[in-house]
């Protein structure tokens, strides 16, 4: 523009009054074209999640519950604010910080504002940093973190961050409700912890420690093992080890491949004990475990398996099981996440991040299965229900692989009673 | 500790010698092409998802005797139409050739099966524990692994230095004009060479499937350690191969059964670390926990001490 006014200029005095007019006239036009066309434009959404390598099934099939929650639940009836629809943008991290940067760059140059986060706590860590520092060099330009599913505490607790929410417990109150779980088991008194070694392996291996310390000083942890993340092709002779500890139960935090190699060689082995995790179902686990998991495997979750409470989660699924018969809806916080977004985005009339954060902030929402969950303000942690489940044939509406086997609700702690204090200072942008 | 140490001994065996299933296969290749396949440990994920899809419908045992074969083939075909037009072009070339071709089978098995671990389960005949060792099960399975891995390596043995093909191989492996001389077809052996070491790494993939879990990682996660073993075993090198496929199976085994650890080592000399040390994450290091990544430190200390290998020849 400044090149043409220029150019309008150099010309004598008299004929400048039309053209200027004009000038002003089309830009005004061209203006309000734009304004119309930013108003039907999509509201672009990231999610970065590995989508190739080892660890893509998880990744893939979060993918396609968001994708098919976004068309479900908002684009097949009008879309968000006034006509505009959500684009779901894949961003293949293949669970590793430094293509995670990459992508984020990725995101930036796309001038996407959200980014849907959830596997791996090392990924999410590092993508805490590389927003927090975006939107510290680029005001106006924020970007909002929406962690779906890494449990590190530290994301809510040292690290905690106006633009970072996470939409699952973190670990600390998956294990306080797992570890009172156990401990009102009289019969286990040998508890042997096994995980991959990274942060969240590490919090899941200290918490578990230190809690069944407190509750139960007679049950003794006779193991604390680590293993490198996906690198370990056989678990048979860690098993070994457990075996030998005289264990009469495991916890874990493994996922994906892990968690299917550590069952099947415990199983293998003839190790009849209670196998206690975080991510033991779906996305072929189930299927593979098969009946041999049976009454053997739990699971610490949020939105209960089965049964479903309300009619409108079960129709969800229903029509989710339609358009992709080989998948399952495995990860309900996403649409809680998705859903609990657009209400902050409606209830600020745009799409801006900033505002949007502040609306998400002490946000109460009730959502597919009928349950008020609460997004708390001083360090944007989710506050919902959770449930220990048991992987079984009985009882199963919603199975998991087609495998007729599920997972069945055994424990139910309510939300008020899965709260735990922060440390969070959390440090608010002016504006 | 001899329960753990009988089944330490147990398990190590068992990866040693499916380990040794995939080497002996890359390293007879590399000594007649020259050229390190690193698609190989692809044609092992391959052949675990054929037998997987074959097993669908025909069951276990005849995946067992399909898969390999069909691995073997498109071997074969990969060599016949790929690397040796690739050939020409010299070894850089064939080496991003097989590379490239790594990343083509992962792509093209997610494509067609998809990202999740699939459900393949070892036959019901072998569905019963071999024994009960202080009260641990050593299921029938792994005792099958290790009879077939054990068979293979005699069987391969016999054939290289026993049968008239062997010699031909052998020939061809150190004096391939010398053997065109003569009369051989040499592009076909080496064709065969390498439609029967991608079968062996097929045949690896479907015994593997079912205990090791049928995944598109499962080629990553074993094909590193190979080329760690071929390089480990002398390049070209098959009873090389045999001794540090054992070798790197025994030694992981054993590092994750014991429980020692850097506090122990440090408690030789008498010193203690606190907790809040800025390197408590270095003093509390256990073996068990870094024993996937020995393999990587032997294959440094060999390269540095013994650039040869074990049992290798080659060193011009």
């Amino acid at each position: 523009m400044p090149g043409e006014i220029k150019v309008l200029l150099k010309f004598p005095a008299r004929f400048l009054t039309r053209p200027l007019s004009v000038l002003v006239i089309s830009l005004a036009a061209f203006a309000a074209v734009q304004a119309r066309a930013q108003e039907s434009e999509p509201v672009r959404i990231g999610f970065m999640d590995p989508l190739s390598g080892p660890f893509a099934s998880i990744g893939t099939s979060g993918l396609l519950q968001i994708q098919f929650a976004a068309d479900y639940l908002f684009n097949s009836r009008g879309g968000i604010l006034d006509g505009r629809m959500i684009e779901i943008v894949p961003l293949d991290n293949q669970q590793s910080p430094t293509e995670s940067q990459i992508q984020f760059r990725r995101a930036v140059s796309e001038g996407l504002r959200y980014i849907f986060q959830g596997n791996s706590s090392a990924v999410a860590n590092a993508l805490n940093t590389a927003v927090l520092r975006h939107n510290r060099r680029n005001p106006g330009q924020e970007i909002l973190q929406i962690n779906y599913s890494a449990v590190d505490p530290i994301l809510t607790e040292e690290n905690c961050s106006f633009w970072h929410f996470r939409f699952d417990a973190h670990a600390v109150m998956k294990l306080n409700v797992l570890t009172d779980f156990i401990a009102l088991n009289e019969e286990i008194k040998r508890v042997y912890v096994i995980g991959q070694d990274y942060s969240f392996g590490h919090v899941v291996a200290e918490t578990s420690e230190r809690m069944l310390n407190e509750k139960r000083p007679d049950i003794e942890i006779v193991g604390n093992e680590f293993h490198p993340i996906g690198q370990v092709k056989d678990f048979t002779p860690y098993v070994t080890k457990i075996v030998a500890s005289g264990a009469d139960a495991v916890i874990t935090g493994n996922f994906g491949a892990d968690m299917v190699s550590l069952a099947r060689s415990i199983i293998d082995s003839g190790l009849d004990i209670p196998i206690y995790t975080f991510y033991a179902a779906y996305d072929g686990i189930t299927a593979t475990l098969g009946a041999d998991g049976k009454n053997r495997i739990r699971l610490v979750h949020n939105d209960s398996g089965n049964p479903i409470p309300t009619e409108e989660r079960k129709q969800f699924y229903r029509d989710f099981k339609a358009a992709h018969p080989d998948r399952d809806v495995t990860q309900p916080r996403l649409m809680n996440a998705l859903s609990m977004l657009v209400q902050a985005m409606e209830e600020t009339g745009g799409a801006d991040p900033h505002e949007v954060a502040l609306a998400l902030e002490d946000m109460r929402f009730t959502n597919l299965s009928g349950e008020e969950i609460w997004m708390r303000g001083s360090d944007h942690q989710i506050i919902q229900a959770l449930h220990i489940s048991v992987m079984t044939d009985e009882n199963i509406e919603f199975d998991a692989d087609n495998s007729g086997f599920g997972l069945y609700t055994e424990h139910f702690v309510p939300a008020e009673q899965t709260v735990m204090e922060t440390s969070c200072e959390m440090r608010r942008p002016r504006r | 500790m001899p329960e753990v140490l009988v089944f330490a001994t147990l398990n190590g065996l068992v990866t040693g010698l499916l380990l040794f299933m995939l080497a002996s296969g890359l390293t007879v290749i590399f000594s007649m092409m020259g050229v390190l396949n690193f698609a190989h440990a692809s044609f092992y994920m391959l052949g675990a998802y054929f037998a997987y899809s074959v097993s669908l419908y025909f069951g276990y045992w005849t995946g067992l005797i399909v898969a390999p074969l069909i691995v073997g083939v498109i071997g074969a075909l990969v060599e016949r139409y790929g690397l040796r037009r690739v050939h020409q072009h010299g070894h850089v070339a064939e080496l991003v050739f097989t590379f490239g071709l790594a990343f083509l089978i992962e792509e093209a098995v997610q494509f067609f099966w998809g990202a999740d671990t699939k459900n393949y389960q070892t036959p019901d005949l072998l569905d019963f524990p071999l024994f009960t060792l202080f009260g641990q099960e050593f299921s029938a399975y792994r005792g099958f692994m290790l009879a077939i891995s054990i068979g293979i390596f005699i069987g391969l043995y016999q054939v290289l230095t026993r049968s008239r093909v062997g010699l031909i191989i052998q020939a061809a492996i150190s004096h391939p004009h010398m053997v065109a001389n003569l009369g051989h077809n040499v592009p076909l052996i080496f064709t065969a060479v390498f439609g029967v070491g991608t079968a062996l790494a097929g045949l690896a993939g479907v015994i593997a499937g079912p205990v090791l879990t049928t995944f598109p990682g499962m080629a990553l996660v074993l094909g590193s350690i190979v080329f760690v073993i071929v390089v480990i075993g002398g390049l070209g090198s098959l009873p090389g191969a045999f001794l540090a496929s054992l070798l790197i199976g025994l030694l992981q085994s054993y590092a994750i059964a014991t429980n020692v650890g850097m506090q122990d080592l440090l408690a030789l000399f008498g010193l203690e670390f606190p907790r809040s040390h800025p390197l408590d994450d270095l003093w509390t290091l256990n073996l068990s926990q870094i024993a996937p990544i020995l393999p990587f430190l032997l294959l440094v200390l060999v390269l540095i001490f013994r650039p040869t290998g074990l049992m290798g020849k080659r060193e011009q």
